[in-house]
């Protein structure tokens, strides 16, 4: 007779966060901050073609790092929640919040349920009408929702990035301002030459689209 | 709504369509009652000038033998790169047109690349066709594509017919019961070395003539101030030609009317 193996609740948990943990601290950092007219997300990416940053939405951009496979996965789906709720409801009424709980309710399931966790944590970035309204939230492995102000980072060396970029200046630096700062922070984080860069930004420009790649 | 993404994550259904199919809103049945056949009370017609095309549209929806708006919009932006003009029932179009547009944007942030334009004509064709079951009930959508191909460099034009057909013109095309007449204008003044303010005039002249010539057609309203709707899409990108432009535009064009 086979006797059935007992795990605690609290060993499972603790064994499915170190895995997923391990598995984001080899991913290279994203951080995302606000400028005068918008918001920056910077990325670390030696690729040209496979994104860590990408358009969700009229006024919501998405970045993750981890596995890429399983972000892409999540940001394709996130897309196709934003789209499915613009064309039903009205294109206000998508919002990085429900998709943020989105997010967190699919990786917080994904993290109970399944065999694997999910190796990635998100920033979702929305875009306000005034640098007052730009909303940040990061959502981790196990479905963790956080809301940040003004600068948010996922990652590996997320933390120390964020330490590094709270004395640079305000949020009412300019583009050119926020990206040196944020260049500077990975270079002094990081300790060495950064192959290549990702940036895009969300632009408070008047357009319906503020998703923008930009040259870093 | 869908709350839990793990639905949506993965292989999925290949477009915004098919999603919306698969999460239950697709189009709804059709009663089974033969309908009153509705014409497709409109004009729309585009130029193809040397580095663009010209889309134009008039404004007056009709309700059987009344007017039922004075102000609808039948040219729209399909992208950044491309305009649809429709004719035909106006809810029904409307929608595809919406549909149409979704589906664009979506295509370009899941695959990161935009449609050719190529593919934007044949995916419309394939939305008209779907839509056949409809038609064969009156409610008829015929739209009018156009747009720039960045890959060649130069503006292009597709007209469909309502089974779905596409068919791509070299010059000029023009669709709605003020369609034969604008077409006849068009035809007789289009040239090849044709510029935009060329297009413009021809265009606005060939709407004018189908305003005359047809009921459900309304020209420039000089004095309500309602202007057609001019469209142009270039290397530049898709614009609407403001109302001032355009009644400067139609006054020059209804001074030299017989």
């Amino acid at each position: 007779m086979s006797i059935p193996f007992y795990v605690s609740p609290e060993q499972l948990v603790k064994d499915r966060a170190e895995f997923a943990r391990k598995g984001i601290a080899r991913g290279r950092a994203i951080v995302a901050l606000g400028y005068a007219d918008g918001i920056l997300i910077l990325a670390e990416n030696t690729s040209t073609t496979l994104y860590k940053i990408g358009e969700i939405y009229d006024r919501v951009a998405f970045a993750g790092v981890g596995r890429y496979n399983e972000f892409e996965s999540l940001r394709v789906a996130g897309v196709r929640h934003a789209d499915l709720k613009g064309y039903m409801y009205g294109r206000d009424d998508v919002t990085a919040k429900s998709l943020a709980n989105a997010f967190g309710q699919t990786l917080g399931n994904v993290f109970t349920h399944e065999v694997k966790p999910y190796e990635v944590e998100l920033l979702i970035a929305e875009l306000g009408a005034i640098p007052d309204e730009d909303r940040l939230y990061k959502v981790l492995y196990d479905g963790t929702i956080g809301e940040e102000r003004g600068l948010a980072a996922i990652g590996g060396a997320a933390d120390q990035l964020r330490d590094a970029l709270r004395s640079a200046p305000g949020p009412d630096r300019s583009l050119d301002d926020a990206l040196e700062a944020a260049k500077a922070a990975f270079a002094s984080v990081e300790g060495r030459t950064v192959e290549g860069w990702e940036a895009a930004v969300l632009e408070r420009n008047g357009r319906r689209r503020a998703f923008r790649r930009i040259e870093a | 709504m869908i709350d839990d993404l793990r639905s949506l994550v993965g292989s999925g259904p290949a477009g915004f369509s098919d999603l919306l199919r698969q999460v239950g809103h697709g189009p709804p049945g059709l009663p089974d009652v033969p309908m009153v056949a509705t014409s497709e009370a409109t004009t729309i017609l585009a130029v193809r000038f040397d580095r663009g095309v010209v889309v134009v549209g008039d404004r007056q929806a009709t309700e059987g033998y009344s007017v039922a708006h004075r102000r609808i919009r039948k040219v729209f932006a399909a992208d950044a790169h491309a305009a649809v003009a429709i004719s035909g029932t106006a809810g029904v179009a409307t929608e595809m047109v919406r549909l149409f547009q979704t589906e664009l944007e979506h295509y370009e942030k899941i695959e990161g690349v935009r449609l050719s334009l190529e593919g934007k004509a044949s995916y419309l064709a394939r939305m008209v066709r779907n839509q056949l079951p409809m038609a064969m009930q009156g409610l008829v959508v015929v739209p009018l594509f156009a747009g720039y191909d960045e890959s060649v460099g130069e503006g292009r034009l597709f007209s469909y017919d309502v089974v779905g057909g596409r068919y791509e013109e070299l010059d000029v095309t023009a669709s709605g019961s003020g369609g034969r007449e604008a077409r006849s204008v068009l035809r007789a003044g289009w040239v090849p070395s044709i510029d935009r303010q060329g297009a413009l005039e021809l265009a606005m002249r060939a709407l004018v003539s189908a305003g005359e010539q047809d009921v459900a057609t309304a020209g420039p309203d000089l004095r309500r101030g309602i202007m057609p709707l001019v469209v142009v899409v270039d290397a530049d990108g898709y614009r609407e030609v403001p109302d001032e432009d355009v009644v400067v535009l139609a006054a020059r064009v209804l001074e030299g009317a017989p």
